[in-house]
């Protein structure tokens, strides 16, 4: 498993593997969002919180294909699979993989980007925390997702199709931390939901996204 | 004899046809007897009008677009635990019976919002969830037909509804703790203080037996049709191999 992760994580960090890619993407959006609502200081860090965390989603959520797709076509999930390492794990430490690739950058530019959208002071270290938290999430409930469109040609709209609804609760709590954070209030609340979402998701869905990889190879 | 029998489609096919025009029959008569009753033969609510009137499409609606997901989870598993294709082709043929019923449910809402609450919609916590669970009703069909081989396209969506029920329910506390509600509270409970006066209650009740029959007209319809449609399938390959 540990080998399967870091060859994952060499694949995406390696040139074609999408790395960065995800990345630009968070930038351009943070970009583009002061164009389309107007750069009034105030309004911007009423509504950066919800920006970061849309944004962090939207990133996450573009490059889930990658998680089985190209093993899936060059034939090395079907060695995965009969492999001695149970498929669950299989899933579970490419899920992993991808969070380390794509989820765990969002998290340490997105202060960075906070900047940019005028994010109260004391909303930072939320802001962090609650990313850090919740982008496990994000990678588990896609590799999920992955599985289940893994043998389509044109999977891709449908993956987010299946995806974003099921990321609706991570982002409410996410983004509902950091608001509170924001404002001052006592954030417990949402981040112990936040938490235990993650968790669940951390040991649930690799049992659902290996049952939807094994009738995909079937 | 146990309910399985049910479960051989051609026993299935038998059943639901001998069933079928009484179904029609009743579903006829309880919407007709509840809708007229409702609309035309009980008073307008002191302060909402004649507005009221819609509870009788929007409550039952609402009820079944639930009620269908549920019909479509427990049809997923006895799909995945004793594979009977029936059961399958029932959960894929209550989907779009579902999403027309979330539909329905929004958009008299939404006619019913605009004068009471003076908004087509607000983000309250039930409205949010219906318009998740039609989502949840998109992306089920969408992969239904996005997949070619059926067992293999079974076998997905049935994955795709039980983590979908999970996160459904999980989506519906979470938007509760996200806003505070506009929409009141229930009006069917058992608790007899918070319902509506009886004067609504018996033509509702009649209307949700109404809905809940054409809701299973509408699936035992649809599910012969795909049944018809995988016999027409086996013959055309079996014709090409000829």
């Amino acid at each position: 498993m540990i080998r399967l992760f870091l060859r994952d994580l060499a694949l995406g960090v390696r040139a074609g593997g999408g790395f960065g890619l995800g990345l630009a993407f968070f930038l351009i959006l943070v970009v583009l969002v002061p164009f389309g609502v107007g750069p009034e200081p105030q309004f911007l860090s009423r509504i950066a919180p919800g920006i970061l965390w849309v944004g962090a989603l939207l990133a996450c959520l573009l490059s889930l294909d990658r998680i089985f797709q190209l093993d899936f076509e060059d034939g090395s999930l079907d060695l995965l699979a009969v492999a001695p390492v149970p498929l669950e794990g299989v899933t579970a430490a490419k899920a992993l993989a991808h969070w380390v690739t794509t989820g765990l950058p969002l998290v340490l530019i997105a202060p960075l980007l906070g900047v940019l959208l005028n994010l109260p002071g004391p909303a930072y270290s939320y802001m962090i925390l609650s990313l850090a938290i919740g982008t496990p999430a994000l990678s588990f409930i896609g590799a999920f997702g992955a599985a289940l469109t893994v043998g389509l040609k044109r999977g891709g709209l449908l993956l987010s199709l299946l995806v974003l609804p099921l990321y609706v609760p991570t982002l409410i709590f996410g983004a509902e931390t950091v608001r509170r954070g924001a404002e001052g209030l006592p954030v417990g609340t949402p981040l112990a939901m936040l938490a235990g979402i993650s968790l669940a998701v951390v040991a649930l869905l690799p049992f659902a996204a290996a049952a939807a990889l094994r009738i995909n190879l079937r | 004899m146990s309910i399985w029998e049910y479960a051989n489609p051609k026993r299935f096919m038998q059943v639901s046809g001998a069933l079928l025009p009484w179904l029609v029959g009743l579903t006829l008569l309880t919407l007709i007897v509840g809708l007229v009753w409702g609309f035309f033969f009980t008073g307008d609510d002191y302060r909402q009008g004649s507005t009221v009137k819609i509870i009788y499409l929007h409550v039952p609606a609402a009820l079944m677009a639930i009620n269908a997901w549920m019909m479509m989870l427990a049809a997923s598993l006895i799909w995945l635990v004793r594979r009977h294709h029936v059961s399958a082709l029932a959960a894929r043929a209550a989907a779009p019976i579902g999403l027309t019923m979330t539909l329905i449910a929004l958009a008299t809402g939404a006619i019913w919002g605009q004068p009471m609450w003076g908004t087509w919609w607000a983000w309250d916590p039930r409205l949010t969830s219906f318009l998740i669970l039609f989502l949840f009703y998109l992306g089920y069909i969408a992969l239904w037909e996005a997949i070619e081989t059926p067992d293999t396209a079974a076998d997905l969506t049935s994955v795709l509804c039980i983590v979908g029920s999970v996160f459904a329910v999980l989506s519906r506390y979470a938007v509760n703790f996200w806003n505070q509600g506009l929409h009141q509270g229930a009006s069917l409970s058992l608790d007899k203080e918070e319902n509506v006066s009886d004067v609504f209650f018996f033509p509702l009740l009649v209307c949700i037996a109404g809905f809940v029959l054409l809701f299973v007209t509408l699936v035992f319809l649809r599910t012969r049709t795909e049944i018809r449609q995988r016999r027409l399938d086996a013959l055309e390959a079996r014709e090409r191999l000829a």
